[in-house]
């Protein structure tokens, strides 16, 4: 593998939480060398020809994302693995930690197996698949949750389906404890959201929309919080969009139990008011929430209390979304406008790079015990470069998802991904 | 003329200015309706196609009559018996329908925001019969055209909407349009058929009928969908009937001139007493039936103007 050195660059470390101008050597696939200084002469002693200037832009460890549904089985005409790697790629993404929430669901190692050789086949970044936690998600019986844990699995999750009932939850959580295997759920009282397809409010109640109280996550949260405690599982909960979830967060981390939480970008981004006049591409699960909601999960994710931020990738074809707000499906596409929706919290100030890069790359990899998300020697050169104020309008027709289901259509954003590298190979170059 | 728009969806969408050119035109059709020859030639030629994706007898045949007096060929299409049920799409519906050259499409779904989805697929005029639990603007303007005549004025009145809010288009468009009329409403009803939050629109709300009711100068009724009588929304009917049924007690508690509307069809003895809705001193049901012809025919006759001037314009295809 040849060597390569990227040099004049704003290196974004998120374990140091700095931001430094300098260098990185890259040798078989890894970061060799970090350089700060007498960068000049470390250069002249390499081939002229594999050496890139970076033009004073930034440089970070790849994306590492997790909750990317791709249609694979079942849905190829959605996304398949090639074009969701070629967007992956453009969006600065080189980890996808993929959904099992398939046609049918990924509960058997066979179909585990399937998937990751058909993923490696196809997509130039990684992919690495998450699998059901009951069979077919149907929250009655657990999956070989041993066997999927060797083929592969590096989570288990039945994804939107709550598991409704805490026996049958707390059971999982114990077995996948034993094997110290990460179940990652969707914090969400099954009764209370049934049937919703907005948060209740003023604005559900001036469009006549059938709505769920945002009380309905934190009481969904605050149960896996008490079957976590009682079984010592591993347990992230996939999106948490509510100020009043938050508390019962905290209080579980104090306490010591093994949770982390991540926060979808379009929770980040957008509120409940951007549906407008029934847009059906802004309906994503959990529904959007208020800004005051908004604000709190920004908040969070710059404390650190939210630990991870996900692109929740849901490809979703035109006929699924072209029909009445409560008919439509939910779900966006975000791979590629990941990294610029999320610039947009570094442009209002409300985080800085380092800090929103641990969200992206270095918390998600640590809780999967991944070997990335770092910007140290001894890393693999998984690596983004990017301009982060270059501004443009998104047209959803240029993606390179198979769908086109992006909120962001027609919208001014900011930031753009100039190369992406995976193993210091060049998979993106703009 | 000051009425703009292609369709009619909402009242959102209206001006104080609009709702009042529909409501002057509306007058004169009523004129029109009690002559013994009740026919105008406003939509000689164009075809209305009334597409119900929902059960409804009276808001069809309201529309198909409206229709027949202006001129115009009119179409009843009962959507649930059809290709819905084969599985065809809204939009596939709308394009098929599109392609036979309706002039007025009259829609009613029960998904809020169907109606909008629809007539943002097709060439002609859309008029919203009812949207899920969004919106029915002709229900609230002929209602408002009801309060004008029996009151005089269409500002500064106390009106009470009364009952299962939550799930009525009617109310959400009488609030809207009563507030842009500049009037004071109160909702009255049981706290769980409410909207949240459903006070920051700027009205007024009660959980007890006799303080809702004081001194206002119109009760409006709403139905109460029997499905929700069951014990999930509010404990039984008969319990209903006590705390929040129309009788001459509660009305009392209203000024002594003050009218009772409802938009049909009534459950006697369940929102409302039978003998207060036919007592022709307060209720004004009758006239809201009447008045709904008329409003339907101006709509449908300020939408056809727009579309030929646009089509003289060249904008249509």
């Amino acid at each position: 593998m040849s060597d390569l050195f990227l040099t004049n660059a704003r290196l974004i470390d998120p374990e140091a939480g700095t931001e430094t101008f300098g260098a990185i050597k890259i040798s078989e696939g890894k970061i060799a060398e970090i350089l700060t200084q007498d960068i000049e002469k470390a250069i002249k002693n390499f081939p002229a020809g594999k050496v890139a200037d970076c033009g004073g832009q930034y440089l970070a460890p790849g994306i590492v994302d997790i909750g990317v549904k791709i249609g694979e089985p079942g849905e190829r005409h959605k996304e398949s693995f090639r074009t969701a790697g070629a967007a992956a790629a453009a969006g600065g993404i080189t980890t996808m930690i993929t959904r099992p929430d398939t046609t049918p669901a990924l509960d058997t190692p066979e179909a585990l197996e399937f998937v990751a050789r058909r993923a490696n086949e196809a997509a130039p970044v990684h992919i690495l698949p998450m699998a059901a936690l009951t069979k077919g998600r149907e929250g009655r019986e657990m999956v070989e949750i041993g066997f999927l844990h060797d083929a592969g699995a590096v989570a288990f999750t039945d994804c939107d389906r709550v598991v409704e009932s805490p026996k049958v939850f707390s059971r999982c959580l114990t077995y996948a404890r034993s094997l110290g295997a990460l179940v990652m759920a969707h914090p969400q009282d099954p009764g209370l959201s049934k049937g919703a397809a907005v948060t209740s409010g003023k604005f559900a109640s001036l469009k006549g929309l059938p709505a769920v109280s945002p009380m309905a996550e934190r009481m969904g949260l605050e149960r896996d919080l008490a079957l976590v405690e009682m079984t010592g599982a591993r347990y992230h909960a996939d999106c948490i969009s509510t100020a009043g979830a938050l508390p019962a967060l905290q209080r579980a981390k104090d306490a010591g139990l093994d949770v982390t939480a991540g926060v979808s970008i379009h929770h980040l981004t957008l509120n409940e008011f951007d549906v407008g006049d029934y847009r059906s591409f802004f309906k994503v699960k959990p529904p959007l929430r208020s800004e005051d909601d908004r604000f709190a999960t920004v908040a969070a994710v710059a404390s650190g209390l939210i630990d991870v931020i996900s692109s929740f990738h849901t490809p979703q074809d035109e006929e699924s979304k072209r029909l009445p707000y409560e008919e439509a499906a939910s779900g966006a596409v975000a791979l590629e406008t990941l990294l610029p929706a999320a610039l947009r919290l570094v442009h209002a100030g409300a985080i800085d790079l380092p800090t929103l890069w641990r969200a992206l790359s270095l918390n998600p990899a640590r809780r999967l015990g991944l070997d990335a998300g770092r910007l140290a020697v001894g890393a693999p050169a998984d690596l983004v470069l990017f301009d982060p104020n270059t501004p443009f309008v998104l047209d959803r027709f240029k993606l390179r998802s198979k769908s086109k289901n992006t909120p962001f259509d027609e919208q001014r954003m900011q930031g753009k991904v100039l190369k992406t590298f995976v193993g210091g190979i060049e998979v993106f170059g703009a | 003329m000051s009425f703009r728009a292609k369709h009619l969806l909402s009242i959102e969408q209206l001006s104080p200015e609009e709702i009042e050119t529909i409501l002057n035109l509306s007058d004169e059709y009523v004129d029109l309706n009690r002559r013994q020859v009740k026919h105008s030639d406003a939509l000689a030629g164009l075809t209305q196609i009334n597409m119900f994706f929902e059960n409804s007898t009276r808001t069809q045949a309201s529309f198909e009559l409206a229709g027949k007096r202006l001129g115009a060929d009119v179409m009843n299409m009962a959507m649930q018996a059809s290709s819905v049920k084969k599985g065809e799409t809204l939009i596939d519906t709308a394009l098929t329908l599109n392609a036979m050259h309706p002039d007025l499409l009259v829609v009613r779904h029960p998904h809020s925001g169907a109606v909008e989805l629809l007539a943002s697929k097709v060439n002609c005029a859309v008029l919203n019969a009812g949207d899920g639990r969004h919106e029915h603007p002709t229900q609230a303007l002929l209602d408002a055209l009801t309060i004008r005549r029996k009151k005089g004025r269409l500002h500064r009145l106390s009106i009470a909407i009364c009952g299962d809010i939550a799930h009525s288009r009617v109310a959400r468009s009488n609030l809207i349009l009563l507030g842009k009329m500049e009037n004071r409403v109160r909702l009255v009803g049981p706290p769980t058929l409410m909207p949240s939050q459903i006070a920051e629109l700027g009205v007024e709300v009660f959980d007890d009928m006799r303080e809702g009711l004081k001194d206002v100068d119109v009760v409006m009724m709403l139905r109460l969908q029997r499905e929700r009588m069951d014990g999930g929304f509010i404990p039984s009917e008969r319990e209903y009937y006590h705390r929040f049924g129309l009788d001459a007690e509660k009305l009392s508690y209203a000024k002594q001139d003050a009218i009772v509307m409802h938009p049909g069809p009534m459950n006697r003895g369940v929102e409302i007493d039978g003998l207060l809705a036919d007592d022709i001193n307060r209720s004004v049901i009758q006239d809201q039936v009447e008045m709904g012809v008329a409003v339907r025919m101006a709509a449908m006759d300020l939408l056809a103007r727009n579309l030929r001037a646009s089509s003289d314009e060249g904008v249509m295809v």
